[in-house]
């Protein structure tokens, strides 16, 4: 018999209960099929402007610095401004997402642009989130040709970008967004939850940000 | 198992523990930081008790359900392009992932924190096969060094302190110019970051566990702080996940109503920095990712648990939360317990996992005290299950002879009340006689251990059975 076979005939026999018992398969296939809410938190259930105030504050209790700005085309000099402050040099990596290729980039002569996956020698990277989530001040990030995941992980900074419009008062709207978008029950290959940049406290409980992943995470809210 | 503690030797361990300041000083940040975190963050969710209640309910759903669920599970990871492999104990575990290594040609590999791999002795096996797996989280990474294992499940080297840190890192990273100052936190971090940078980016194979499976989309969940985790499973060509099968939840709403809760009893924190999902290997066109992905579904002697008076513990998320507020964890540390899971958890979770016989002592190494079960988001009953183990170990003539006898000679005075009234009295006359002129005891025979720390107040007056028989009469 294969392990597999073991193990499951294990659990059956365990439970008293049988693979092929009609009311154990209609309970599965419809918690599949109609993905209930259990508790929802009241905390991020508000209007339009509030939740996205609730986003700025959370993301700000995680470390997380946040600038609003009005329209897409302030892009580009939200980033400079960034690394000016920072003394960084005027160097960014993306993918090739069209939300960020087509900002007017050229305003900022002094910005090299570079796109495509990150080796690890970036500074600084940049991406396009597919969704906030107020309750916590997390981003939400989806991998696909022209989103690389490693430009999330491996630069120092990372600069996310975020429509205000797309900010969800709790995790299951985004759910509900993922299922429109790529079908029930299809996820895209990696879907990252990030709330504020890395951390550590594993030296004498001493909270260090800046582990293994960004030092920083630095939020453009627009719109 | 680290200077090969066992958990038999649990009472040998913690008298060594308790005569450790170091060790003590280490653990006795846990209040400030975990437990008033912890309560901080509860406080601020009014939800949070109804919460516990959801994930109750969502785990001993998917345990009544948990075949179909594992069934469900497969067969998206399947149509995602990934592998599942199922290991019915640590030796088929270990086996399937070093054949998966070896027909990579891997030569390194990284891991995510990962408790599973302790549980089946990844790294040992590996490392006997030729392959040297680098643990990536900072306090994983740490205690590799020191040759040790975790001893706590979140916080690994929580008994390590800082200059034995310094000292570990100047030992092993030989080329660190001896100038370096790594006196703070920050400069260790700053160390080890640079050091792992490299490990991560030459990998050939990453293995990390994962915190929940998702029924509903194939998908495996990591839930970390750092960030190793991902660069674990998306920077080499192979990412092997090691899940035990308890893991897997039905859909996303699920995983939402978990993780809320999570975090929160863990460090305090409302989220994670970090949750990653990830379904299957990389797509067609995607710049990144690993190329296989492969699922190991680890058993180990969970089924039996399904359906027994252990079945609650299936429940647990492995967030420390019993841990931290374990008054004999508090006092001992994670090591003494010399089990892979310390605390209440591990104390109910071992004797399932290895056998009473190799772990009899742990269900002693509780005071009952009810605060894990309080604190614990699944509502598991801990204590209850504390109990059962003693239970069963007395059955089983497992129990200390002295201790046999003290607990026969108590049932059979229990049984007959008159004799019990007759030697409580006794007793409490000769201990009164025994007393000092200022009522306390300083030597009581076949207490030695009692007296030997602290004074016995002497009994004043006549027993409890004695006073309430006069109060009720008034
Ligand atoms: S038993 Fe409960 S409190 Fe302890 S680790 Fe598991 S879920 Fe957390």
């Amino acid at each position: 018999m294969s392990s597999r076979d073991a193990i499951l005939g294990r659990i059956r026999r365990s439970l008293g209960a049988s693979g092929s018992d009609a009311p154990r398969l209609a309970a599965v296939r419809h918690r599949l099929a109609e993905t209930p809410v259990n508790v929802v938190p009241a905390r991020g259930q508000l209007p339009s402007a509030e939740r996205i105030d609730l986003f700025v504050r959370k993301a700000g209790e995680v470390f997380a610095t946040v600038v609003r700005l009005g329209g897409r085309d302030d892009i580009p000099a939200a980033v400079a401004a960034y690394l000016r402050d920072r003394n960084l040099p005027q160097a960014i990596r993306r993918g090739d997402d069209r939300r960020l290729a087509d900002l007017p980039w050229e305003r900022e002569a002094q910005l090299a642009v570079t796109t495509g996956p990150s080796d690890g020698s970036d500074l600084v990277g940049l991406s396009h989130a597919d969704a906030g989530v107020a309750e916590t001040g997390t981003v939400v990030l989806t991998s696909g040709p022209d989103n690389p995941t490693t430009i999330n992980f491996l630069p120092d900074h990372h600069i996310v970008v975020v429509d205000a419009s797309t900010v969800a008062g709790d995790y299951e709207t985004v759910w509900a967004d993922l299922r429109r978008r790529f079908g029930a029950g299809v996820m895209p290959r990696t879907v990252n939850l990030v709330t504020g940049p890395s951390r550590s406290a594993d030296i004498e409980e001493t909270l260090l940000l800046g582990a293994h992943g960004p030092r920083s995470l630095h939020i453009l809210v627009v719109g | 198992m680290s200077g090969g503690l066992t958990s038999l030797s649990f009472p040998k361990n913690a008298h060594a523990a308790l005569a450790n300041p170091p060790l003590l000083k280490a653990i006795a940040h846990i209040e400030e930081t975990l437990v008033s975190g912890r309560r901080r963050a509860a406080e601020a969710l009014p939800e949070f008790e109804a919460l516990r209640d959801a994930g109750r309910d969502i785990k001993a759903h998917t345990l009544a359900h948990l075949d179909l669920y594992l069934e469900a599970f497969e067969r998206k990871v399947v149509e995602a392009g990934g592998f599942v492999h199922w290991a019915a104990d640590a030796a088929d575990a270990n086996r399937i992932i070093l054949d998966i290594c070896q027909k990579a040609g891997a030569r390194r590999v990284t891991k995510g924190k990962s408790m599973i791999t302790e549980e089946v002795g990844l790294n040992a096996y590996l490392q006997a096969n030729g392959i040297a797996p680098v643990e990536t989280d900072l306090g994983e990474y740490i205690i590799q060094l020191r040759g040790e294992t975790p001893s706590h499940i979140i916080a690994p080297a929580v008994h390590v302190n800082k200059e034995q840190v310094a000292a570990d890192f100047r030992r092993v990273h030989t080329d660190l110019d001896p100038k370096r100052n790594l006196d703070e936190p920050t400069s260790l971090l700053a160390e080890a970051r640079g050091v792992l940078r490299e490990r991560f980016l030459s990998a050939d194979v990453g293995i990390t566990g994962a915190n929940f499976l998702v029924a509903e989309t194939g998908s495996t969940v990591i839930v970390t702080n750092e960030g190793n985790g991902d660069l674990t499973q998306i920077l080499p060509k192979t990412h092997i996940v090691l899940a035990s099968i308890e893991k897997v939840v039905p859909t996303l709403e699920d995983v939402a109503t978990i993780m809320r809760l999570l975090a929160r009893s863990a460090t305090g924190q409302e989220m994670s920095v970090y949750t990653t999902f990830s379904t299957g290997p990389r797509r067609a066109g995607d710049p990144d990712g690993p190329e296989a992905f492969h699922v190991v579904l680890l058993d180990n002697g969970r089924s039996a648990m399904l359906g027994s008076e252990f079945e609650d513990m299936l429940r647990c998320i492995r967030c420390g939360a019993c841990i931290n507020h374990c008054p004999v964890y508090r006092s001992v540390g994670g090591h003494a317990y010399g089990s892979v899971y310390p605390g209440p958890m591990g104390s109910v979770l071992t004797p399932s996992l290895q056998g009473l016989e190799k772990s009899a002592h742990l269900a002693n190494a509780s005071t009952l005290c009810g605060r894990c079960e309080s604190v614990c988001p699944m509502r598991i009953p801990l204590p209850k299950m504390l109990r059962h183990w003693r239970e069963k170990e007395f059955e089983r003539h497992l129990t200390p002879k002295k201790a046999r006898f003290g607990l026969a000679a108590w049932r059979f005075l229990a049984a007959r009340p008159r004799l019990y009234g007759l030697a409580t009295r006794l007793g409490a006359w000769g201990l009164a006689r025994l007393a000092g002129r200022d009522g306390a005891l300083r030597q009581v025979p076949l207490a030695g251990g009692w007296t030997r720390w602290r004074d016995l107040p002497a009994p004043e007056g006549g027993t409890f059975r004695t006073e309430w028989a006069k109060r009720g009469r008034k």
